[in-house]
Formats: structure tokens, sequence, C-alpha cells
């Protein structure tokens, strides 16, 4: 499942809910991306990401559907926020459930990789310098290169 | 055909989104981007950068080579930085 929001959301609670009821799965593995409060030396007061609306759901669809197909899960949530939030909100949180770990970690490490290259999100940080877009990190196509 | 400017891509146009109607010889992403910047000078200025502005049509990315059609969504913006 896809979901595309503003409003803050609660990480524990949608890992249980993730799983709720069932008595197959064997493992979950999940991410969740924080705003921080420091970037390099510079102090960190509040993060905004703007996004593609409609690009933005199709592109984390089409993510999730090849991680469907690279390994065998029994579930799968990706869960991104856009608009303005302040340190140790949370931005992102992916989730999987598989029979056995070795699927849900893989699957997990995956669909981060590939959201943070693929997913039209753009973040703006503000600090007392002002505020910046944040660049991109060729470290960062790397990591979704290895899949 | 609907053009949309995502990040910092948008302040430099100066507009989020605009209706073009391009000459029928633009054709792929490329000739529109090319067409773009002659008439704008902020798009020019970014595009200045050599592979820093990525392309979508409808909603899917696409290479400069990709075709155009009459009524497509081309959106244009910065390598994106999510997550």
């Amino acid at each position: 499942m896809v979901r595309v929001q503003e409003a803050p959301f609660d990480p524990g609670a949608e890992l249980a809910a993730l799983t709720r009821g069932r008595t197959d799965v064997g493992a979950v593995a999940s991410f969740t991306g924080l705003v921080r409060d420091v970037a390099g030396d510079q102090a960190i007061s509040a993060m905004t990401l703007e996004h593609y609306p409609g690009m933005t759901e199709k592109q984390l669809a089409e993510i999730e559907a090849e991680a469907n197909r690279r390994w065998p899960l029994q579930a799968s949530l990706i869960v991104h926020r856009y608009g303005r939030m302040l340190p140790g909100e949370p931005i992102v949180l992916v989730a999987t459930a598989s029979e056995h770990r070795a699927a849900a970690l893989e699957a997990c490490a995956f669909l981060i990789d590939w959201l943070k290259t693929k997913a039209p999100f753009w973040k703006i940080e503000e600090s007392p310098a002002g505020s910046r877009w944040v660049e991109s990190r060729t470290s960062d196509d790397e990591a979704a290169a290895r899949w | 055909m609907k053009v949309l400017y995502f990040a910092w891509l948008r302040t430099k146009t100066g507009k989020a989104s605009e209706e073009v109607s391009p000459p029928a010889e633009i054709t792929t992403v490329g000739e529109l981007m090319e067409w773009l910047a002659a008439s704008r000078p902020g798009f020019a200025e970014a595009m200045a950068v050599p592979g820093v502005i990525r392309a979508a049509v409808n909603q899917d990315y696409a290479e400069p080579g990709h075709p155009l059609r009459p009524g497509d969504e081309v959106a244009f913006f910065p390598p994106v930085t999510g997550g």
C-alpha cells in the first residue's frame, strides 16, 4: 500500500496495522526517515517537502510492485509526507513483511534506495542562514544502482 | 500542452505550470526544452548546467529523445531529494 500525506503518522501504529490479525508473517522489516536538526555544521529548524502530485503516487506504486516481483512479500507499505515538518518528525516509512528475514530486510532496503532516487520529492531546509534546496547525493544513486 | 516546473526550477522560471503551443517541428522532450529555453531566461539558466534538469511525460521519467504528443503533460525538475 502507498500513502502520500501531509499529516504526521505514527510508525509504531503503522507497523502494528501491517500484520494485525495475521499469523502467517514471520518477519517485518522497516525503515523510518526523520527530520534532523542539523545538516553538516548548519542547524536546521524545519524542512519542507514539495512533490509532484500524481507522479509521486504512480512512481511509489511502481517501486512497490517491483519489490513484490523480486521478493516473496506478504505485505508492504510506503508512507511519505509532504509539506512543512519539524526536527524529530517522521518523513517516510517503508515496511515489508515476509515469512523469513532475508526477503523482508532486502526488500525494505530496496524500497528506500529506489524511493530516494525515483520518487519526485524535493526538500527545502530552513536554517538561521535562510532556506535552501537540498542537493541530491551521488551516494544515493550508488545505493539505488546496487539493486 | 501542459508544462509543469518543480523545486528550484519553479522559482527560476517564476511559475509552477503553463499551457504552451510549440510549433509542429517540436516533436521530442529535448526539442521542447530548447524551445522553452529560447524565450525563458530562467529555464535557459537551469539548462546551462548539463544533465541537471530531469523530465517526465505523463508522470513517467522521459529522456530527451522521448516523443511528444498533443495533450501530453510534461514536467521538468531538478534531481529528486525525497526519503
